[in-house]
């Protein structure tokens, strides 16, 4: 009885959470078209969001009172329509707002979407369905392979769009829920291992030490690790090394530029690094309490940039100083924690559940952490918005339908 | 055993926690470094992003005449300024900007240019009328970083009736400001100085003390308005000057002046040498200089012929010719060679014979015996010839350089030519070479005593000579502003007959039977005077006509001189018929307007009598006019 409770109030806590973050998005999003020169596309966007958030809200009662069977059924159907749409994508889709060069739009008319939101839900679903079954750890890379090509069919037809912070989001779901399959961290750093030779490339010296450490970490790893298994890191390790350089010199002048500029913005202060330096300085000049609700100068003269979707958390900063971004920051870190306390209290029968709620909680932990970070250039600038917070329409009802997946996978009792 | 019992699904839940704590953890700490801890750092720079700190300019002090009425003011204008930014957006920006305004390309490249070198903002045009700011500020979004301003605009009353005087403002170049006459505690680039004339000479009192305005603009260069975070600083303007100078006379003479000769006219009140008119003709409106020139007026201006950009009132230099018979006649009189009623042994029979040679006057029909003051009325050259004999080469030199003729008169404007004049018998050699192996002879003495040889004189300097002669014999500088710092003046130690006898003999050119009466009689004034027909290059080859002087003043019937009045018309032929009505109408209508009367455009007999019967005044003015010719006059 006592734990039914537990569960009911976590529930409570996590909806009422993110209805917290939800409204104070629509609060920030007012303020970001709270400008000098008002203009058509930010002063008008809190009613839409709101709009939004009520059919969202809509869509959560809706969801929630699915039976969790439709769902287990629906959820390789919906992955395959979701990849097709994916692919669809890239034929008929369309730049949109802030993010024009990005096609990542599928428009129907009256309605239109983008197919890569449905598509992260979708493909956690399916990965739950697979992995849920299970009752052993996944512990060798063989065992790795399958679950990870389910994520790489999406990752990639994303990146080809290309929108590189919806990829990392499926980067997310994927460790997330392998590491909720009790697969030993060590395992999912190898897995990394050849990603973060890729960025030590760079630099010979300092890939050569980085790759006797993995190697020295495989030999003592031996009684666990197949031969074949290591031999395939390592060469997987040279390989990326190898491509790094090819990889670099094919990448979009923009791309490049957002790389570099993360490591020094004032390289080009007035091209490629003047999003983070205003972003940092209208951040920093909000100080401890912030320069006022709405009355962020930075903002309102037009020197942040867009300010009302990915970058509506430097508006925050502004505004609201240190105390408005620690808040914000507890509020979504109360959020995510919430997802994994409630996986933590299910019953050994809900694992289709638990994996789902990891799934929620690696996609939106990449998107809270990359998002805010990059505001004041802890990540490098990647387009991606912030959950309940930034303006998106899509984003923002799927996160919503999410969260209704989520309270329904937790609430069935086997 | 499954990993999904309670204990494993805990431990796995922990580590998830952790890595969620480890990553709010960075946000917290990478948030609260660039708030909390570089907070007012960030606060400045954002501050310096969209704050900037612009002058304000002041106003100039305002000039007035001798009588309270506006030389030069400030009226609203407009200027159009560029913030500095990417060179390549602000050319970009500057040529859309050449739709709506006159803007050229060379203009475009050295406002680039200076943005490039100070990386401050930069005036593209200091004086955009109303209709084209308009457009601009219609378009605002187009013009990224273009920012119009309200300010004063200098404007010049006289306008081309003036411009060599009272000079013109513009934008400080980059050399003027590594001058000391700018320092740089005072001044910076953008500011207005003075450049030429009243403007150059008393820049450091009309100039003010820009004052300094905060304004906010947003990220595409708008004006959002002033930043109230700063103190801003109020203009302090520029104190106003008070000139000796006579605005209406100075018009007038504007008026009367030929308007295809060129020349200039000088006019000094004797009371303390103040410049109550200087006019130089063809002059230039110094209200095309305001805002910068355009390079089509400029080029006008300088390929004209008659070259309006020079001021001949204080640069050019003429010879002086039989207007400098007075310097050697007081030099004369102040050595006592030479009595007021002496007669010369050696009578004028057209010429004189001296050394060799023979020495003509220029009136070969001669004048017989002369005393001094008939001399004077008669410019008569043999006179003069022994009087220069009689002061000897050595004191004339030393007398007529003493009186400042190889100086320059110091007058408060910028730039003043110097008399050229033998200050010493070396002077000679030094300038002419071996010719004057031996030194100068006598002969020398007799060019002189005449005005000729090397001796080229400003109207300017003329004018103050007068000015002695109207006085006591002494002449103080003469001084454009009321209260100038007084150059030193000069002086002739002459008795006061020594003085009514000179005034005498320019009476006498101006009497009846005189070659200067018509031109010179008024109703109310009397005016005395001495012509001059100076030769220059071209009259010498025959190639053009001579100068015409004259040299006079005029006062009160039986009173002192009120005002001395040089006019110089290049080759106007004729000091009597062309210069001196320029003189006679000069002072009538100063004197006029000093002591009430009307003022008329036909004031000299001449004029009267070319327009209608004899006016009745002239009987009373000049009954000697009727009796018959005691002593005749004559001028050359």
């Amino acid at each position: 009885m006592m734990r039914l409770f537990e569960r009911w109030a976590l529930d409570v806590q996590l909806v009422l959470g993110i209805v917290t973050v939800s409204l104070f998005g629509i609060a920030m999003i007012y303020s970001a078209g709270q400008v000098h020169v008002p203009n058509v596309v930010t002063e008008g966007a809190w009613i839409r969001q709101a709009r939004w958030f009520v059919l969202a809200l809509l869509a959560f009662t809706a969801v929630s009172r699915i039976p969790l069977r439709w769902i287990e059924w629906a959820a390789v159907p919906s992955y395959v329509v979701s990849v097709v749409l994916l692919a669809a994508t890239l034929v008929v889709g369309e730049g949109r707002g802030t993010a024009a060069g990005v096609k990542s739009w599928i428009d129907l008319g009256p309605l239109s979407f983008q197919p890569a939101e449905v598509a992260k839900l979708a493909t956690i679903l399916a990965l739950a369905v697979y992995l849920a079954p299970r009752e052993t750890g996944l512990t060798s890379l063989r065992e790795l392979v399958p679950p990870g090509m389910m994520v790489a069919v999406p990752l990639g037809l994303v990146m080809l769009q290309p929108d590189l912070g919806t990829a990392m989001a499926f980067v997310g779901i994927l460790f997330a829920m392998l590491y909720w399959a009790a697969t030993p961290v060590w395992l999912l750093l190898l897995v990394a291992s050849p990603v973060v030779g890729l960025f030590l490339a760079y630099d010979t010296r300092l890939w050569s030490g980085y790759i006797l450490l993995v190697i020295g970490f495989l030999i003592v790893k031996s009684r666990q690790v197949y031969l074949v298994e290591s031999v395939a890191v390592v060469l997987a390790n040279f390989a990326t090394a190898t491509i790094a350089r090819p990889l670099w010199n094919s990448l979009a002048d923009y791309q490049r530029n957002r790389i570099l500029v993360f490591l020094d913005p004032e390289v080009d202060p007035r091209g490629a690094g003047y999003q983070i330096i205003q972003s940092r300085v209208a951040i920093g000049s909000g100080g401890f309490g912030g320069q006022g609700f709405t009355l962020g100068p930075q903002k309102r003269l037009d020197f942040l940039p867009e300010q009302h979707t990915d970058f509506i958390f430097a508006v925050v900063g502004e505004e609201l100083g240190f105390v408005g971004t620690a808040l914000a920051v507890l509020a979504l870190a109360f959020v995510l924690s919430r997802l994994v306390r409630m996986a933590s209290h299910l019953g050994e029968a809900q694992a289709f559940a638990g994996f789902v709620l990891l799934g929620i909680f690696g996609a939106w932990l990449v998107h809270v952490f990359v998002n805010i970070g990059m505001t004041i250039g802890l990540v490098p600038i990647t387009g991606i918005p912030l959950p309940f917070v930034s303006y998106g329409g899509t984003f923002l009802l799927m996160s919503w339908v999410a969260v209704a997946i989520a309270v329904r996978v937790a609430h069935e009792r086997p | 055993m499954s990993i999904h019992l309670p204990h494993e699904v805990r431990s796995r839940a922990d580590g998830l926690h952790l890595v969620l704590g480890i990553l709010v953890c960075i946000l917290l700490v990478g948030f609260f470094r660039i708030q909390v801890l570089l907070g007012d750092e960030h606060r400045l720079r954002a501050a310096s992003n969209r704050v900037r700190t612009l002058p304000v300019p002041a106003p100039r002090g305002t000039i007035y005449d001798r009588n309270g009425l506006i030389v030069a003011d400030n009226v609203p204008g407009y200027q159009v300024t560029v913030l500095p930014g990417p060179v390549d957006s602000v050319r970009a920006t500057l040529r859309r900007m050449q739709l709506h305004m006159h803007l050229s390309d060379a203009r475009i490249e050295r406002v680039i240019q200076t943005l490039r070198a100070y990386g401050r903002e930069v005036v593209v045009d200091s004086d955009a009328d109303f209709e084209r700011i308009s457009a601009l500020e219609e378009r605002r979004s187009e013009f990224p970083g273009v920012y119009v301003e309200m300010r004063p605009r200098r404007r010049y009353q006289l306008g081309a009736a003036a411009g060599h005087l009272t000079g013109y403002v513009g934008e400080i170049t980059a050399e003027e400001l590594d001058s000391d006459l700018f320092p740089d505690s005072l001044y910076e680039g953008g500011m207005v100085v003075g450049k030429v004339g009243i403007e150059r000479q008393y820049e450091s009192t009309l100039q003010g003390r820009p004052g300094i305005r905060h304004v906010e603009f947003d990220a595409r260069g708008r004006i959002v308005g002033d930043f109230r975070g700063a103190e801003a600083l109020a203009p302090v303007a520029g104190r106003d000057l008070h000139l000796n100078l006579d605005l209406e006379l100075q018009r007038w003479i504007q008026t009367i002046f030929p308007d295809t000769l060129s020349g200039a006219v000088v006019a000094l009140d004797p009371a303390d040498g103040g410049v109550l008119a200087l006019y130089s003709a063809p002059g230039y409106d110094p209200n095309l200089f305001v805002g910068g020139i355009d390079d089509a007026t400029w080029a006008a201006l300088n390929a004209d012929e008659r070259k309006p950009l020079f001021d001949r009132a204080v640069l050019g230099l003429y010879a002086p010719a039989s207007t400098w018979k007075l310097a050697t006649a007081g030099i004369g009189l102040e050595l006592g060679v030479v009595r007021p009623d002496e007669v010369m042994p050696q009578p004028c029979t057209g010429s004189m014979y001296w050394g060799n040679r023979s020495w003509g006057c220029w009136d070969r029909a001669g004048h017989g015996y002369n005393n001094l003051a008939q001399a004077i009325g008669n410019s008569c050259d043999v006179y003069f010839y022994q009087l220069g004999l009689r002061i000897g080469l050595g004191r004339l030199l030393d007398r007529a350089t003493a009186i400042g003729f190889s100086r320059q008169c110091g007058l408060d404007l910028p730039q003043e030519s110097r008399g050229i004049f033998p200050d010493r018998p070396q002077w000679y050699r030094d300038t002419f070479g071996d010719v004057y192996l031996y030194g100068p002879t006598e002969a020398e003495a007799l060019n002189l005593a005449i005005g000729q040889g090397p001796n080229s004189q400003t109207p300017l300097k003329m004018a103050q000579f007068y000015v002695a002669l109207a006085r006591d014999g002494s002449a103080p500088a003469p001084s454009i502003a009321r209260d100038a710092p007084l150059a030193e003046g000069w002086e002739l130690s002459l008795q006061p007959e020594h003085i009514a006898s000179l005034r005498e003999g320019l009476r006498l050119v101006t009497a009846p039977g005189g070659t200067a009466h018509f031109g010179t009689a008024l109703e109310y004034w009397d005016v005395f005077g001495k012509t001059g027909t100076g030769q220059n290059p071209l009259s010498v080859r025959g190639l053009a006509e001579d100068h015409a002087w004259f040299a006079g003043m005029a006062g009160p019937p039986g009173g002192p001189p009120e005002i001395v009045v040089v006019a110089l018309v290049e080759y106007g032929v004729s000091g009597g018929q062309v210069a001196a009505p320029i003189v006679a109408k000069t002072a009538d209508f100063y004197l006029r307007r000093k002591y009430g009367i009307p003022t008329d455009t036909i004031q000299t007999y001449r004029e009267h009598i070319m327009r209608g019967p004899m006016p009745s005044w002239y009987r009373e003015r000049f009954p000697q006019a009727f009796r018959p010719a005691a002593t005749g006059g004559g001028g050359g």
